[in-house]
């Protein structure tokens, strides 16, 4: 316990050091995001990420999303078990032929009203990807989209900047 | 280095069991062997190979004209060894040689799901990948069926595939997936388990098939290295280099050793950053929060400084063929040296925390034992073989440029259990920093690139890198005009999936998330 708590105090709150230009927009748009789930969703936004194709990049960038330095659970996003509990879906990947119906139920299973953002250049428009025997490609092509983020994969910051134009104002 | 001693006793013993065997040309897929065989010994020269100790390491198919070329790679003591024989398209059967090898088995079903290749004496012989995208009989990587698929409808559910059931009084069945709770790709897992205890587990995979293999028919060498980078997203510089190896080999390329250096500095890189967030949540998923939030730090300094100098968090497009897509300036080097200690010096407490805390033990020691046994048999290799006793080790055994000279630090465990992956992966991630500095301190001048040579016509070859999950295996084939005719990569995830279901017996249901991340396999990586 010891080492833990001189090793807790040795790296001090992190989010708190000098910001550097990238820590300084975060901020700013951390807190922008949080007024607006404020506002529009009693203070917290329910997410449920649904991979429904991707080669796995996009979803290391969202894990990084709840990493302390950017700790999204601040401005009130978090990411939740079930479709039933989520306010939006956070959808990657091309949509794979096998993951088509999937997709479709966990969309129906979200209760309305509900936000769909696709996430990373395959979602948004099939990417790498595209079209195929085994993949529909963008999201879109299976369930009704509101925001699309581009990015291979996005940026934790591109993300959260996507979160707040899906919420809009 | 006298390579192949063994060679002569293989082919021996081929020869009491009456196979017939033409030696191919040597340098079509080196640094492997080449040896040609009837289609009627495949089953045999298996058999003998796993009798002598060889490692079973991934079989393909390549369809030419009428017929299916059918490879299969073997390993001993670091030699590479490819089978190969022929199939009619009209007749596509070939002895298994699961019976032998079992991680075989799924890779058998890839082949004959995708290509239609009947593998006889198969123990298991249900489809695999196939789900309902496209109907039996028809097989994607024939070249009469189209990219675009023929049955353009929405696929249904995979609803009817016939799990093993286990029966008995209150045994009892949990479906997991495909869509998991939590941000992790998608796939399907059944158990059946009596009370807490894990009876079977069963899992059921292909829900992330995108056609790779198929999309990388017709494309220039740049394109297919974009697509080999996001075959699994998190080891996008190995697959890259892999793919980018082979068509190397395939033509000759005489890759810039400045080039290699990066590219094994981008590698290491990228085993650190996996090994860091991946320590963190074993850690998580046992309730000890305080590592995950530790490791997901110094893992978010470390992609930073990646995008910072290479223009990428991960690293993806950075190995292009001929070389790499982005130089280290001069003076980038004092601060990456300066990372390096500073995340040598940020893991020495933490990993010493990691390694002696009763709370860790009590969760990590002595769960989810892979056996020795089980791991050769399997053909595990990364952390996952490493900390079954299996030292292999691509960059140490069969030592591609720049590792010739720069051999790494093997870490091995032999217990097997959450607790020796977690320890070969602290280990790995110090060996990794040793070795990037030493990448620095040799780095040539010289050029980033060179232009990758006209390939012929035909010319194939055989990649072979040590990614941060293990050794992948990929294989290129040119056809006319330098476009790619087949692709495909092997990565180790074929193997260590097949290792989960394994070691998760006698363990109980709780436990399987910890199990499961220890191993990480990836999804994308098999699906294909």
């Amino acid at each position: 316990m010891y080492r833990i708590l001189k090793q807790a105090f040795r790296t001090g709150v992190v989010t708190e050091a000098p910001p550097r230009l990238d820590d300084a927009e975060l901020e700013a748009v951390g807190v922008e995001l949080r007024r607006r789930i404020e506002a529009r969703f009693n203070r917290s936004l329910a997410i449920r990420q649904v991979d429904a194709g991707s080669c796995n990049g996009c979803e290391l960038e969202i894990h990084a999303l709840n990493n302390p330095y950017h700790d999204v659970e601040r401005f009130g996003v978090h990411f939740v078990a079930s479709p039933r509990h989520a306010d939006a879906l956070l959808v990657t990947g091309p949509v794979s032929r096998h993951m088509q119906t999937a997709l479709r139920r966990t969309w129906r299973a979200t209760p309305a009203p509900k936000l769909v953002i696709a996430a990373g250049t395959c979602a948004c428009d099939g990417g790498e990807f595209g079209v195929t025997y085994a993949s529909c490609g963008a999201v879109e092509n299976v369930i009704p989209v509101d925001v699309k983020i581009p990015g291979c994969p996005p940026t934790p910051l591109e993300l959260l900047r996507g979160l707040l134009a899906a919420i809009g104002d | 280095m006298s390579r192949f001693d063994w060679l002569s006793e293989y082919l021996a013993r081929l020869e009491d069991e009456h196979v017939i065997v033409r030696a191919g040309e040597a340098r079509s897929l080196a640094p492997a062997h080449r040896l040609v065989l009837d289609a009627e010994d495949w089953g045999r020269a298996g058999g003998v190979a796993a009798a002598l100790g060889c490692r079973w390491a991934g079989v393909w198919g390549d369809p030419r004209g009428e017929a299916v070329v059918v490879r299969a790679c073997l390993e001993y003591q670091g030699d590479y060894l490819v089978l190969e024989t022929g199939v009619p398209l009209s007749h596509p059967i070939l002895a298994s040689h699961t019976p032998r090898y079992p991680g075989a088995d799924r890779l058998e079903r890839h082949l004959q799901d995708l290509l239609g290749i009947a593998f006889l004496d198969h123990p298991d012989s249900r489809r695999w990948t196939r789900h309902q995208a496209w109907p039996e009989g028809d097989y994607p990587l024939r070249p009469d069926f189209p990219v675009a698929g023929r049955t353009p409808g929405r696929a249904p559910a995979d609803t009817d595939y016939p799990f093993v059931r286990v029966q008995g009084s209150g045994v009892y069945e949990i479906p997991v997936g495909p869509v998991h709770a939590g941000i992790i790709e998608p796939g399907h897992f059944r158990f059946q388990a009596a009370g807490e205890d894990v009876l079977r587990l069963e899992e059921r995979l292909g829900y992330v098939h995108k056609g790779i293999e198929k999309l990388a028919v017709g494309r220039d060498p740049a394109a297919l290295a974009r697509l080999a980078g996001r075959v699994s997203g998190d080891s996008t510089v190995a697959h890259a280099w892999a793919a980018c190896q082979a068509m190397e080999r395939a033509t000759e390329c005489a890759v810039p050793a400045r080039a290699l250096h990066l590219r094994a500095l981008f590698a290491e890189r990228e085993r650190i950053a996996n090994h860091l967030g991946d320590i963190g949540a074993i850690c998580n998923d046992v309730g000890f929060a305080f590592a995950l939030v530790q490791c997901g730090r110094l893992r978010e300094r470390w992609q930073r400084r990646s995008r910072e100098l290479f223009g990428h968090r991960l690293l993806m497009d950075a190995v292009v063929p001929g070389g790499v897509a982005r130089d280290l300036p001069r003076e980038a080097i004092a601060p990456l040296r300066a990372d390096h200690a500073d995340l040598r010096r940020e893991v020495a407490p933490l990993f010493e925390i990691i390694d002696d805390h009763p709370s860790l033990d009590d969760r990590l020691l002595g769960t989810g034992i892979l056996a020795p046994a089980d791991a050769r048999a399997l053909g595990c290799t990364g952390y996952l073989g490493r900390a079954s006793g299996l030292g292999f080790d691509v960059r140490r055994d069969n030592p591609y440029p720049p590792y010739d000279r720069l051999v790494p630090e093997v870490p091995v465990q032999g217990e097997g259990d959450v607790a020796a992956r977690v320890r070969v992966r602290m280990a790995e991630v110090r060996a990794s920093l040793a070795l990037l500095d030493r990448l620095l301190e040799g780095l040539p001048g010289g050029d980033i690139a060179a232009p990758l040579p006209a390939p012929a016509a035909g010319a194939t070859g055989l990649g072979l890198v040590e990614g941060w999950r293990g050794e992948i295996l990929t294989f290129v084939r040119f056809g006319e005009g330098g476009r790619i005719e087949r692709f495909f990569p092997r990565d180790p995830s074929w193997f260590a999936w097949p290792a989960l279901e394994r070691l998760i017996h006698g363990n109980i249901v709780p436990d399987f998330p910890v199990c499961n991340k220890s191993v990480n396999g990836s999804y994308s990586g098999v699906d294909l």
